[in-house]
């Protein structure tokens, strides 16, 4: 339990016993959380943990099947945000909800404007206002600046703003840090320790981030699996107590590595991929990678490092500006996507949701995505959707998609098993090279167990992986080396034998670079 | 069919026919308050349901409908909206009423050829709008409605300048130069039901194999329902949206052609009326499903005969048009709340199903 409750203060927020199921899945059970008013309470855990569906839960997104919530002393009930919000409860979202083409002011205002007399916006009210925050949170910039002329942090900080014009006394922050470089990181502390110390709010940061976690935070609570499994402070704990709390005793064990020179099956030589805005800097540049047969490559980086655009130009996404792509012996810096699947390339993609599936469509037309060129699957220009469904039960059988047929809609099935089908349908092609980003994200750990096996047998008969994770412990205990993006550069390469966490986090953070052999 | 399937049809059918007596009831209510008996007025409609004419002249209402209809839902399928089928028809009622006038073949060729020069006339305006959008990136809703604007115009000021037979003086109307007998649609039923009805069902056939059947069919629907996932597996989108905008706007072409091959025979003003328009609240109504579009269009088709049939009993004829319009209001609210509903049921026995046998 938390020390140093002083008597009589009720807690910010407490969840007791919440309990939280979806189709297939039970996302948080037996979650205890107690936040002590006027700290930052960090939540931590893997991917997949459980975070984001209990912080949906304090903020009403979804209601808990059981449990109760209590802020500041008060059981509540929140049928939605308005309810949450009321509570005063305010969330930060990972990924910002701003109009861009509206000023700082307008966003701030967005939903909760000023009215004078009968519906007129009073402006002027809100300016005032909003200025008094911005000095008390020590941000510095005009009000009327459209937010996209801003940068990654201060669009966070407007999101704050938001959260704060709307009285929010408890401030929920979804890994605010994801986007951000380091100096970025030490202002939004800053900021966030002038809320708490000066004004006696309350942060709930979620973050799998140890370092900032131990450094800036007062309280931590580790969730694993679903559930909260302990609460500590930084005085009592370290990065490995952490660590060990948030993936349980057992790491999964780095073995069966054979020194040798096997032919290469994905080569990246110079490459440059364009920034998202124009004249902006590169997001990819100079990247040099090889993936030889029967090796798994790990790609560390902390998210928006430039992962995603590289996997863009490896699948002939996006041009490239400079460099060039083989694949399988072949170059194929100017082919198109069709061309480099057909060749042996297969993609498992970073959001399952947004790239990798038909939601709405049943499951065997989900396993044909992408294999409409297969003569199994097709007679000439027509689908044989016999066989179609048949290959579909094949996979669905193989990776053990819980599913009652392969004729139910996709968004039926729970995020594990949406993800083993995808997963299992871009193993169905053989594939010489797999692209995983994200294998195993918001996976339960039985279908995580499942994918890694999957891929490390696949790996032993001769398939290169490129794999992308947020998920260190994955990465090491997959990978065969591990090299790490930061900034859009490759900046290390390391021995997944020696790489730690810690390791692998400084030099994530551009702390340190080059080899760590 | 399978279970699964089987119950998703019926959901479908189930939800368009709530939304039709969901409209019956409005248009009741809409007669109440006007001081109208609707019971006289229903019984008059489904008088009207029994009597061969009537029938006979809605499948001829219904068939562009069921054309135009098909064009929406392609658009659909690929979410785009192309609200250009009135234009892209009006260009090539034009373009084919001076094409097959001023051509010499024999029967069956000559209308085949008139197909012909109306389908890729109306994918040539249509493929305007597919350029502006894959080259440019402008919206094909925007697009479309002002591609109708400029062929309305365009197509008048061509035909008062070029094509008008001002010698023709037997009509009232102005006319371009009427086609040969060649060209002309054979009639079912003389003067009645033109034979155009078997191109529409055609065109249904072959939409449904297009989209459901085929691969290119299934890339299409896939980059409809999640544009993401379709480019991760290396569909073309580009090549997908001006794929599927030249095939609505080929269909589109067809939309007037019973009207210009099988009715009048020559361009006049205002030719085929509208009907590009409407066939977007059929495909509505049908769930941009084919078997659905056959049977909305025939539902539209009967209510604007019928509408005849109400005005010698003084009930206002205009009371079809209301409930062709609340219908597909009603089919857009219920249809929401009917896969909604639906969805969940689904999810519920999924988790049911697994809980039953677990793994």
């Amino acid at each position: 339990m938390v020390e140093g409750i002083p008597s009589g203060t009720p807690l910010a927020v407490e969840l007791t016993g919440i309990w939280k199921r979806f189709p297939g899945v039970v996302a948080n059970h037996d979650v205890n959380l107690q936040v002590r008013p006027g700290t930052i309470h960090a939540i931590v855990g893997e991917n997949g943990a459980g975070k984001s569906t209990l912080m949906k839960t304090l903020y009403g997104m979804h209601q808990p099947d059981e449990g109760t919530i209590r802020v500041e002393g008060d059981e509540k009930t929140f049928r939605s945000p308005t309810d949450a919000i009321a509570a005063d409860i305010g969330m930060v979202h990972q990924h910002f909800m701003l109009a861009d083409n509206l000023s700082v002011l307008e966003n701030v205002i967005l939903g909760s404007e000023p009215v004078r007399g009968r519906g007129r916006l009073d402006l002027a009210e809100a300016s005032r206002r909003l200025r008094g925050l911005m000095k008390s949170l020590g941000v510095d910039f005009d009000p009327s600046t459209p937010v996209a002329s801003l940068g990654v942090g201060q669009r966070q900080r407007v999101e704050i703003l938001k959260v704060l014009y709307r009285g929010a006394r408890i401030l929920i922050l979804d890994e605010p840090t994801a986007v951000l470089v380091p100096q970025e990181v030490e202002e939004l502390f800053e900021t966030l320790g002038r809320l708490v110390s000066d004004e006696g709010r309350t942060v709930i940061f979620i973050s799998h981030k140890l370092d900032e976690v131990l450094t800036y935070c007062d309280d931590i609570t580790v969730i694993r699996q679903g559930t909260t499994v302990a609460t500590t402070t930084p005085r009592d704990t370290d990065r490995r107590g952490l660590a060990e709390l948030m993936v349980g005793s057992n790491l999964p064990d780095p073995s069966g590595r054979r020194p040798r020179q096997p032919p290469v099956v994905l080569r990246c030589r110079g490459v440059e991929v364009a920034g998202a805005i124009p004249g902006a800097k590169s997001a990819v540049e100079a990247v040099n990678l090889e993936v030889r047969v029967a090796e798994v490559v790990g790609v560390a980086g902390v998210e928006g490092n430039g992962q995603f655009e590289l996997c863009e130009a490896i699948l002939g996404l996006v041009p490239l500006l400079a460099g060039s792509v083989e694949i399988v012996g072949s170059d194929m810096t100017h082919a198109d996507t069709r061309t480099r699947l057909a060749s042996g390339l297969s993609y498992i993609p970073f959001d399952r949701q947004r790239e990798g599936l038909l939601l709405d469509a049943p499951l065997w037309e989900n396993t044909l995505l992408g294999r409409d060129d297969d003569p199994a699957l097709t007679s000439g220009p027509f689908i044989n959707k016999r066989r179609a469904q048949a290959d579909s039960r094949t996979i669905i059988a193989r990776y053990g998609v819980r599913t009652p047929s392969e004729q139910v809609p996709a968004f039926a099935l729970s995020g594990g098993n949406q993800q083993k089908l995808v997963v299992g349908r871009e193993m169905a092609t053989n594939p010489r090279i797999l692209v995983a980003a994200h294998p195993t994200r918001g996976v339960d750990v039985g279908a995580q167990a499942a994918i890694w096996d999957e891929l490390r047998r696949a790996r032993d008969e001769g398939l290169g992986i490129l794999l992308i994770s947020a998920d260190l412990e994955e990465l090491i205990g997959l990978s065969d080396r591990i090299v790490v993006m930061f900034d859009g550069r490759i900046t290390a390469e390391l021995d997944p034998r020696q790489a730690t966490p810690e390791l692998l986090g400084t030099y994530m953070t551009g702390e340190m670079q080059g080899s760590g052999r | 069919m399978n279970r699964q399937t089987l119950q998703r049809t019926a959901v479908t059918a189930g939800s368009s026919v709530l939304a039709v007596f969901v409209a019956l009831g409005i248009s009741a209510i809409v007669l109440l308050i006007t001081g109208k008996d609707p019971a006289k007025a229903f019984s008059t409609l489904f008088e009207a349901a029994g009597d061969t004419k009537v029938l006979q002249g809605a499948v001829n209402r219904a068939t562009p409908l069921m054309i135009s209809a098909a064009a929406v839902a392609i658009g659909f399928k690929m979410n785009l909206f192309n609200i250009g089928v009135e234009g892209q028809m009006r260009v090539a009622l034009l373009t084919t009423a001076v094409v097959g006038a001023n051509v010499t073949l024999p029967p069956v060729l000559h209308v085949l050829l008139c197909l012909i020069v109306a389908m890729a006339s109306g994918a040539a305006w249509a493929g305007i709008a597919g350029w502006l959008k894959v080259k440019r990136g402008v919206n094909e809703v925007i697009s479309t409605i002002m591609l109708n604007f400029i062929a309305l115009s365009l197509v008048a000021w061509a035909f008062d300048d070029f094509f008008r037979e001002d010698e023709n003086t037997t009509t009232v109307l102005v006319k371009t130069k009427e086609l040969p007998r060649s060209a002309w649609f054979p009639d079912i039923v003389d003067r009645r039901l033109n034979g155009m009805i078997m191109v529409a069902i055609l065109v249904l056939v072959v939409f449904w194999v297009l989209v459901w059947k085929t691969r290119f069919g299934f890339r299409l629907r896939a980059s409809g329902a999640n544009a993401g996932a379709a480019r991760a597996t290396g569909v073309h989108p580009k090549r997908m949206i001006l794929v599927s905008i030249l095939i609505s706007g080929a269909f589109a072409g067809l939309v007037g052609m019973r009207a210009l091959l099988g009715d009048v025979h020559a361009y006049q003003n205002n030719l085929a009326e509208q009907q590009g328009f409407n066939g977007i609240a059929v495909a509505l109504l049908g769930r941009n499903h084919p078997l659905g579009i056959f049977f909305a269009a025939l539902l539209f088709g009967f209510l604007g005969e019928a509408s005849g049939k109400l005005q010698l009993e003084d009930i206002p004829k205009e009371i079809a048009t209301i409930m062709s319009g609340i219908i597909v209001l009603a089919v857009v609210i219920i249809n929401e709340a009917v896969k909604r509903w639906n969805d969940r049921r689904i999810q519920r026995r999924a988790a049911a199903a697994l809980e039953e046998a677990p793994a």
